[in-house]
């Protein structure tokens, strides 16, 4: 259980380090902070370790959706756990090195963030028990590895490589997605576990090919594969210790531990052999030849990794046991020396300003301590015997010469091992001598300085683990490494030695020729490597510009050529198509149904016919007059909305009734306050041209198909016999579970209450909205003046001498009444609140009844006089009445139900008698809260737009509103 | 009943329908409201018609005797809904009617 909970602890300490170290002020502290963290993680780690003894694994589950199978699940084993030292570890180093690297008026914080959530996400991948959790904190490195690439996101190159980094190892990360999917879909399970026992049910399904190459399009990007390798040397624009950390250990090893995680279950076949291990060949053999004509350090460094996790790769994809146990063992290798190398290299940039191998040498001198430290590192790189780099890559060469694939392959796969091997040995040479051997310069941009030793000792130390592994490999690395290859092979782990002498064998041979050959080819060709740009000949099918047109294909091609497609960019044509193809999906749905389409329905009531004759008139009257006449076709939809309110009340629909009679009258304050800013649209000004007419006749046939379809759909469903609805439950559990008598109004704040929070949400967004782009509103100039009315008053007014005094007691009768009356209203909203849980009310009603008489006060007296005697705060109201129903769902969650979940009793209280309190209640009072703020909001901002004054050019804005 | 109703909702869409096809903002908007009409009535028929049902429980009553509450409260979503759609709309128009000097759903006068 103790490991367990470190294991727990370990995954979450970075996240939430990461939001902390956000919240600290200053360098100092978010540094340590995060180097703190690195070291609790790497001492956990460590801690766990007797959990995996005798080949266990750890394992914790935190149910999460146990019915749909989703857990988080922990599980380290000994492979697992190889690679969480390698995180925390050389994070921790990482950390050290960065707090002197990072320029220092930097504050870090931001970095120390990234740096620590990518780490935990890292974390997240390795100790996955389920392989969807496993995507997940895949795509989370993607994203972090973003960032961080970004980092200074001032340069262009930074931001253009992390973007490229982003597109392809996230669109390997959905790869991946799909293959899990179909992964688990095999075995029948998302346990990493139940996967892993199932490898032969896997292998031989039919699905196994797409499968296994959606999986290995995921890892393969992550690893910067061949031909997704050209992703990795554009992320050099990152800050170097972000370089140390995700081209060593991190990142690039994601891609790697996948495969060697998914070795038992995947590997053994044909189509793994050719793909994984040809990807990784090529990848090698490209990588080593590009890194030799590189110019710049952190370029070999980048090009190196990519042909060295092509080793990995190859040796994973040849499909031998001990190809995997090299692989493990390279793993670990590489991300020694190449960690130490780049920090070696950003020490080299920071103290000589420059990168560029044609203007470094000589650095021995001045660095000596850094120099002998990144000597030994790229003698290992090289493979050099006594260091760790060669003994995996002695065991490399023993795995290549048996391929178990016929003599011609073996052949094949030795040559081209030697000759990585070879030109391996010629970047390390570039890299070791060209920097710190030959004769001292003093034409750096900086003067050159051994760098701070906290910064020399990350670099030390794993060099000093390179040199140790190399002397001591059975003592220093044996066990993790046997218990590592144990829980991905299990019995099937080969017995291997790790010693530094074998006597004289065929890999040895290899391995002087290759150091041979390296050296004769980098002093015959050291000239020649320092005159190329870029690599001779294949320089020119680069990937980066492949990706670079595929990308401007996809997102700037392709979408003009299919916008082109669609006959206009205007909104009238679109509307015309959106309405013809729904006609069509709905007319195709009625097909061929048999509609019962016979008249046996109930007897008609003469007098709701005759409402209805009334309510068409009305729609009609408003389709014709809404152009010309904008009053009257307000007016006549109004009249439409009351008939179908008054149908509510026949078909027994109160509260739809009540509500809708509401928002009718808001909706026509509303319109009734925009109309004033439309242009003038007077009837017989301009002829109608021919076009014209036949537009209006197409529509009008539009119109009628779309009525009568509706109509005949509306007649079936109304006809079609209702089978047996939720309905009954809600009528049944309404009084017993949500104490309401009001089903309806139980309904909306109870069964389905989060629906209504995400409704109210809606509103509230939409009167933020409304103020909004109010706010920059500027009326058109024409419509700026007092109506004509009150300026032909006005004028008359004042050449009578102020006998007459229309203008100045406008309203004033209604104003009183409207005065008087406006408590009356907000009571009566009070009212329909308290009353409906049980009957006909509830919040919605309540809220914009209350803003009725909030609008009414405004039409009345003018927004200026309500605003001196009432202080109205639409956006508290809003604000308060989302956080009271959110705050009641959560309530619920305190006393271990689910969010929402609503309690309720009836309360005797004095004088009001007997109330129905529910918490549903209190949910209610945030939705009438919400009402009320939102809709007096979007009247108030609209009513405001008359005490604006025009924008005149030349003179600032004028806001009459003031910035409330 | 049932087909009165019907008839409502075809003439409310196909008037709503025409005014949406129409190139003012205003005919536009009048045009959506009267659409939400119809959609409402659409949704509430759906559960079939009930006259002189009772809308709230009382004690002792069969359950086969109330209206159908699910539609309603669908329905009562949707006019909220559809009044905080219209609201926007009408914003959106008044902007685009400053940005552009007119009232065309383009943005652009002339066409019809």
């Amino acid at each position: 259980m103790p490991y367990d909970l470190a294991a727990l602890a370990m995954l979450c300490l970075p996240f939430l380090a990461s939001v902390v170290v956000l919240m600290v002020r200053g360098r100092q502290w978010a540094t340590w902070l995060m180097i703190a963290t690195a070291a609790a993680c790497l001492l956990l780690a460590v801690g766990i370790y007797p959990a995996m003894d005798g080949g266990h694994a750890l394992r914790h589950v935190v149910h999460w959706v146990p019915s749909l199978g989703l857990d988080l699940v922990l599980r380290v084993d000994g492979f697992s756990w190889l690679f969480l030292m390698l995180i925390c570890g050389i994070g921790l180093l990482v950390g050290v090195y960065a707090r002197y690297y990072m320029p220092p008026d930097d504050p870090l914080n931001r970095f120390c963030a990234l740096l620590l959530a990518f780490m935990g996400s890292m974390l997240g991948i390795v100790m996955s028990g389920n392989v969807i959790q496993l995507v997940f904190f895949w795509e989370l490195t993607s994203i972090f590895s973003f960032l961080l690439i970004g980092y200074w996101n001032q340069g262009a190159s930074a931001r253009e490589g992390a973007r490229m980094a982003l597109i392809v190892t996230a669109g390997g990360g959905l790869c991946l997605f799909a293959g899990m999917m179909l992964l688990g879909h095999i075995a029948g399970s998302y346990d990493l576990d139940v996967i892993l026992a199932a490898g032969e049910q896997v292998r031989a399904d039919a699905l196994y090919t797409p499968m296994l190459v959606l999986v290995l399009l995921g890892a393969l990007t992550k690893s910067a594969q061949f031909p997704f390798h050209f992703w990795l040397p554009q992320a050099m624009s990152a800050p170097t210790p972000v370089s140390a950390f995700l081209h060593s250990a991190t990142m690039v090893k994601a891609g790697v531990f996948l495969l060697l995680r998914f070795w038992p279950v995947l590997s053994g076949t044909d189509a793994w052999f050719w793909l994984v291990g040809g990807a990784g060949l090529l990848t090698l053999l490209l990588g080593a030849t590009a890194a030799v004509f590189q110019q710049d350090l952190k370029a070999v460094l980048a090009y190196s990794t990519i042909s060295h996790l092509g080793l990995i790769t190859m040796l994973i994809g040849l499909g031998s046991t001990l190809g995997a146990v090299a692989a493990i063992f390279h793993i670990v290798n590489h991300a020694t020396f190449k960690a130490s190398l780049f920090m070696a290299a950003g020490a080299v940039d920071h103290e000589t300003g420059t990168r560029d191998l044609r203007r470094l040498g000589g650095l021995r001198h001045v660095m000596p301590i850094t120099a002998t430290l990144a000597v030994i590192a790229s003698a290992a790189m090289a493979g050099v015997p006594l260091l760790n780099g060669f003994l995996s890559k002695e065991m490399f060469f023993a795995v290549a010469l048996t391929t178990h694939r016929g003599p011609a392959v073996d052949m094949a796969a030795a040559a081209i091992a030697v000759l990585a091997s070879a030109f391996s040995v010629v970047y390390s040479l570039r890299f070791a001598l060209g920097v710190f051997f030959g004769p001292a310069r003093d034409d750096y941009p900086r003067q050159p300085h051994e760098p701070p030793r906290w910064m020399r000792l990350p670099i030390g130390l794993l060099a000093l683990a390179c040199v140790l592994v190399g002397m001591l490999p059975a003592r220093v690395i044996g066990p993790p490494l046997r218990a590592a290859a144990y829980s991905v092979l299990g019995e099937a782990t080969p017995a291997f030695s790790l010693a530094v002498w074998h006597g004289l064998t065929p890999p040895l041979l290899m391995s002087a020729i290759a150091l041979v050959a390296g050296c004769v080819v980098y002093v015959v060709l050291r000239g020649y490597f320092a005159g190329c740009e870029t690599l001779p000949l294949l320089g020119r099918f680069s990937g980066r510009r492949i990706f670079e047109w595929m990308l401007t294909l996809l997102t700037a091609t392709l979408p003009a050529a299919l916008e082109g497609l669609f006959p206009s960019r205007r909104l009238q044509p679109q509307l015309l198509l959106i309405v013809l193809a729904a006609s069509l999906a709905a007319g195709m749905a009625m097909w061929g149904s048999s509609l019962p389409l016979s008249l046996h329905g109930s007897g008609v009531d003469p007098a709701f016919a005759l409402l209805w004759l009334l309510g068409g008139a009305c729609a009609i009257g408003a389709a014709t007059q809404a152009k010309f006449h904008r009053l009257a076709a307000l007016l006549l939809t109004g009249g439409a909305g009351l008939v179908s309110c008054i149908s509510f009340v026949w078909l027994s629909a109160p509260d739809l009734a009540a509500t809708q009679l509401l928002v009718e009258v808001v909706t026509a304050i509303v319109i009734l306050l925009g109309l004033r800013w439309l242009p003038k649209r007077i009837s017989g000004m301009a002829p109608d041209s021919r076009r014209a007419r036949l537009r209006r006749r197409r529509d009008m046939v539009i119109a009628a198909g779309v009525g009568l379809g509706l109509a005949t759909l509306a007649y079936a469903a109304m006809l079609h016999p209702v089978a047996d609805s939720i309905s009954h439950f809600f009528l049944e559990r309404a009084y017993t579970e949500g104490g309401g008598h009001n089903v309806v109004n139980v309904i909306l704040v109870d069964f389905r209450g989060f629906d209504t929070l995400g409704e109210i949400s809606v509103l509230a967004i939409v009167a933020l909205t409304v103020f909004a782009l109010l706010r920059r509103f500027r009326p058109a100039i024409e419509s700026v003046d007092a109506p004509a009315q009150q300026r032909l008053q006005a004028a008359f007014e004042a050449s009578d001498n102020g006998t007459a005094s229309v203008v100045a007691d406008y309203l004033r009768i209604p104003g009183l009444i409207v005065q008087l009356m406006a408590p009356v209203i907000v009571l009566f909203g009070l009212h329909l609140f308290l009353r409906g849980h049980d009957l006909p009310g509830g919040g919605f009603a309540a809220g914009i009844t209350v803003s009725v008489a909030l609008v009414l006060l405004y039409m009345a007296r003018g927004a200026r006089w309500v605003e001196v005697r009432l202080r109205v705060a639409p956006l508290r109201w809003i604000g308060a009445g989302l956080l009271l129903a959110v705050s009641t769902g959560l309530g619920s969650l305190a006393f271990g139900y689910p969010f929402l979940t609503s309690h309720s009793r009836h309360a005797y209280i004095p004088l009001l008698g007997e109330l129905p309190l529910a918490t549903a209640m209190l949910f209610d009072l945030g939705v009438f809260f919400v009402v009320v703020g939102a809709t007096s909001l979007m009247l108030v901002a609209l009513a405001h737009q008359s005490l604006r004054r025009p924008r005149v050019l030349g003179e600032p804005v004028v806001d009459a509103e003031g910035d409330r | 009943m049932e087909a009165v109703l019907a008839l409502a909702i075809g003439v409310l869409a196909a008037s709503g329908v025409w005014l949406l096809l129409r190139p003012r903002t205003f005919q536009v908007i009048i045009g959506l409201t009267l659409i939400s009409y119809a959609v409402n009535l659409f949704i509430f028929c759906i559960g079939g018609l009930r006259t002189g049902a009772d809308p709230v429980l009382r004690s002792g009553a069969d359950i086969t005797q109330y209206a159908d509450p699910l539609p309603q409260a669908l329905v009562l979503t949707a006019i909220v809904i559809s009044f905080a759609t219209t609201a926007l709309f009408l914003v959106v128009l008044l902007a685009s009617r400053g940005l552009t000097g007119n009232d065309h759903v383009d943005g652009k006068d002339g066409t019809p």
